[in-house]
């Protein structure tokens, strides 16, 4: 008999008022907004009920316009730092040993590697016996422990290499504080709902919406903002001239032909500061104002009380700021970076140094910006050809099938309702191939009734009266509708899966609208059509 | 009344001129998969490498004097094409420039695209640039290879469905019907030239998905008429079957594309490609589900025998109820 138990009843219509609830919202886009944003900052927020739910679709870059950036983290320079560090240690093992294995002496080596001359080639294995008990136990693959050094030779020379497992504890820790620094990075310059997410190995996709170009972000994040003060040693005019060993020859900042030469291994670094301010020198001009922890302070003090009169460089990536002459102890643990900056250079390198240095630079493999402009466009247009291609279709269901046509249309607008609704409910973004997608549902969710419904007219056929005829339309149309959505949810969930980017988002819409559909056709058309009927009785039929 | 696209009672022939569809079918898919060898397809940046840049001025562009403002910055192969739509506002004049992705250069070189925009703003002062998109050949390579990934994935797994669900020669068929739909698709992105980037990827999938959605529509009829008329001749069932779905078949296809040719004409140039592939795709795929799935079922035939309880039980699924 043609009936629905009235729980199942109360079910149907719970489940659509709860999407419909959820998707409420974003009809009032701007108003939630504004009211989640001052939520958020926890100001009080007025402007929308608090009782409501006040969960948005996100929008995406390409229409909300903002800036996408595809980084690739230079790992391997991790390694080179983290040996170089190494060193002191290496040289007091085998200084120890000097008398059986000879002199010893650091090589320039290949990017990830130790090199260090033996003064007696034939005592290599000595050498390298006394380097390998420095070794540390790292966690292996296999779950076992390893070491996290590997010893080599190389003619007269040893190598020393980080193992295998200990790269890849290193790569995690590196991508960890990337993430960590360009988040606090783009944190400070106060931009609404960054995305910053790691993918895969070595990548680190970052998206902020509302930004004006990739390149602002790129000037936030591109940089190290490495900051180090180093004993200045010498100056050169040869930006090819030799610096001996222990020594590096680096740029000056603001002058092109002169080069510093600075002893490799720094006083103090970036890393022990505690704030930096942007502010202005004796002279008016923009400058920076930092603040040392305290053993910064105290390296620094000692430092300076031991050094009046010479040198020092301020270093910042690889690039000489300046080099003033110390001329009285500085042991208040505060200085200031003097430079050729204008005003919002020494605001970003003062936000830089409070977020902290990264511990590899960054290359860029991808870069989008679209404007809010654009964005704009996109969604205007959008939003008419929905509601043009939408009106079309209720017209047409209304023109084949009548009242059940109508249904179907009811149906469908509460289809689209649920679809905002779930799309809130999980935070989904609503990209521009996921406005097609949306408008694709709207073609395709009819399918469904469309299948009941002809279901219905064949069965009318053989003559066994209308309240069989739709019984028997719902059963015989469900194992059909069923296989050809779960396909298609398949190729949904394929290209959600394998899909970058907007094409996930479009993805997400399909699944949903898949989703939707099912439950729409199958229940709430159903639903309506049995009131319907209940209320009609009516002896003969037309759909 | 009520509107009928396809008159209540068909008894169209499919299979009449079976031998003319599919062969119809082999030409153009054998023409589609030529004019992808020959001519190749137009691929965006997303499989390419390089920067797109969209400009936009109230003054009206002049591609010559573009092609020449850009062309001391020696960016290799430079594309500048004038965009037109019907929603663009009177003072509104669009332009796409492409540029190859610049030898040895992973990262994208932003002061090349500085240089650039400098290079426009003397001759169109007011330009502004609504989005700029740059993709390094390492991305774009990756992303070739999860695409054409995807694709197989997808004909896999449906392949493996219908099997579970109906016999292996449904699954050829309807396997078939997807492969032909995406080379004509493919096919046709080369012919025309359009611009080929990972939406496109995302409508073939969608193509994939939709057609197989027909084809399973009328394959699961099928299913049922065989077990109905167990003595009927297959071409027969098959006939049967795709008349008593067919009125289904035009009015999806139908409502489809309206919300698809509204979004064509209305939803802007952006997504016009993307859009172009999922119509085609519609109309492609509500073909091949007729006259290359079932006919490629009707030369594998079916094994008649369905051991399975008669159709008034419908399925497992049919316990499904409101």
């Amino acid at each position: 008999m043609l009936h629905i138990e009235g729980w199942k009843r109360v079910v149907i219509w719970a489940t659509c008022a709860l999407g419909l609830l959820f998707a409420l919202p974003n009809g009032f886009y701007g108003q939630v907004e504004s009211y989640n944003d001052a939520q958020e900052a926890g100001q009080e927020a007025t402007g929308w009920p608090s009782f409501l739910p006040s969960g948005l679709v996100n929008l995406g870059l390409d229409l909300r316009g903002g800036a996408h950036l595809l980084g690739e983290v230079k790992l391997e320079e991790v390694y080179t730092t983290r040996l170089e560090g190494f060193w002191p240690e290496v040289r007091n093992a085998l200084r120890k040993e000097r008398a059986t294995i000879g002199a010893i002496r650091q090589q320039e080596g290949g990017a990830g590697e130790l090199v260090v001359r033996i003064g007696n080639p034939e005592q290599m294995d000595r050498a390298k016996e006394v380097v390998q008990t420095l070794a540390r136990p790292v966690a292996s693959l296999t779950g076992g422990m390893t070491d996290d050094i590997v010893v080599t030779s190389r003619e007269n020379n040893l190598i020393v290499t980080l193992s295998e497992a200990e790269q890849l504890a290193t790569d995690d820790r590196t991508m960890a504080q990337s993430l960590e620094i360009i988040r606090r990075r783009v944190d400070e310059a106060g931009t609404r709902e960054p995305t910053i997410q790691r993918q895969g190995n070595d990548r680190i996709l970052i998206q902020v919406p509302g930004l004006g170009s990739a390149q602002e972000l790129k000037d936030l994040i591109g940089v190290p903002a490495l900051l180090t003060f180093q004993t200045v040693v010498g100056r050169s005019n040869n930006p090819n001239g030799a610096a001996g060993v222990g020594n590096e020859l680096l740029p000056a900042a603001d002058r092109p032909d002169l080069y510093y030469i600075l002893e490799r291994t720094p006083v103090v670094t970036g890393e022990e500061l505690t704030d930096a301010q942007p502010s202005f020198d004796q002279n008016g001009r923009p400058a920076v104002n930092f603040r040392f922890n305290t053993s910064g302070a105290r390296k620094f003090g000692q430092y300076t009380t031991d050094h009046v009169g010479d040198p020092f460089a301020i270093v910042l990536d690889d690039e000489v700021i300046s080099a003033p002459v110390i001329e009285v102890p500085i042991t208040g643990g505060s200085g200031i970076i003097t430079g050729n900056f204008d005003v919002a250079e020494s605001t970003r390198l003062a936000t830089l140094l409070r977020a902290g240095s990264l511990p590899a630079s960054l290359e860029f493999l991808e870069e989008r910006t679209v404007g809010p402009e654009l964005g704009q466009d996109s969604i205007d247009a959008g939003k008419i050809a929905c509601l043009v291609g939408f009106a079309a279709v209720l017209i047409f269901m209304f023109l084949s099938y009548g009242t059940f046509g109508i249904f179907a249309n009811i149906a469908l607008l509460i289809n689209v309702g649920l679809m905002f609704g779930l799309l809130s409910m999980i935070g989904a973004t609503l990209t521009l191939p996921g406005i097609a997608g949306i408008v694709l549902t709207i073609g395709m969710a009819v399918d469904a009734n469309v299948l009941v419904f002809e279901r219905i007219r064949e069965e009318l056929k053989t003559a066994k009266g209308p309240a069989r005829a739709i019984e028997l339309g719902y059963e015989k149309a469900l194992s059909a509708i069923v296989d050809a959505n779960i396909t298609t949810f398949l190729t949904a969930a394929i290209l959600f899966i394998m899909g970058a980017g907007p094409v996930k988002g479009f993805a997400v819409t399909l699944g949903l609208g898949i989703i939707t559909s099912v439950f729409t056709a199958i229940f709430v058309t159903r639903a309506m059509v049995v009131i319907w009927f209940e209320r009609r009785k009516p002896k003969t039929l037309e759909v | 009344m009520r509107l009928r696209l396809v008159k209540q009672q068909t008894a169209f022939d499919f299979f009449d001129k079976s031998k003319f569809w599919l062969g119809l079918s082999a030409v153009l898919v054998v023409l589609s998969i030529a004019s992808t060898v020959v001519q190749g397809l137009n691929f965006g940046i997303d499989f390419k490498g390089g920067t797109t840049i969209r400009a936009e001025s109230s003054t009206p562009i002049n591609v010559a004097a573009y092609r020449q403002a850009i062309e001391p910055l020696a960016l290799g192969d430079v594309s500048i094409a004038e965009v037109f739509d019907p929603s663009f506002r009177a003072d509104q004049n669009v332009v796409q420039i492409r540029i190859q992705a610049q030898d040895g250069q992973e990262a994208v070189a932003s002061d090349l695209v500085a240089q650039l925009e400098t290079a426009l703003r003397n001759i169109a002062p007011d330009i502004r640039f609504p989005s700029v998109e740059s993709v390094g050949p390492k991305v774009s390579g990756e992303l070739i290879k999860s695409a054409v990934l995807a694709i197989i994935i997808a004909i896999t797994v449906v392949l493996i469905y219908i099997w579970l669900r109906f016999e292996w020669q449904f699954a050829l068929g309807a396997v078939g019907a997807l492969v032909h739909d995406v080379i004509l698709t493919i096919g046709i992105f080369s012919a025309l030239q359009i611009k080929f980037d990972l939406a496109i990827i995302a409508a073939l999938l969608t193509i994939v998905g939709y057609s197989l959605n027909d084809t399973v529509v009328v394959f699961d009829r099928v299913r049922e008429n065989l077990r109905r008329y167990k003595k009927k001749d297959l071409s027969d069932v098959l006939n049967l079957s795709i008349n008593e779905t067919l009125s289904r078949t035009v009015m999806t296809s139908v409502t489809t594309l309206l919300a698809l040719i509204s979004l064509f004409v209305l939803g802007g140039d952006v997504i016009r490609g993307f859009v172009f592939a999922m119509i085609w795709g519609v109309m492609v795929g509500t073909y091949s589900s007729v006259f290359v799935a079932s006919s490629t079922l009707l030369r594998l035939g079916v094994k008649r025998d369905w051991s399975k309880p008669s159709n008034t039980d419908g399925n497992h699924f049919a316990n499904i109820d409101a």
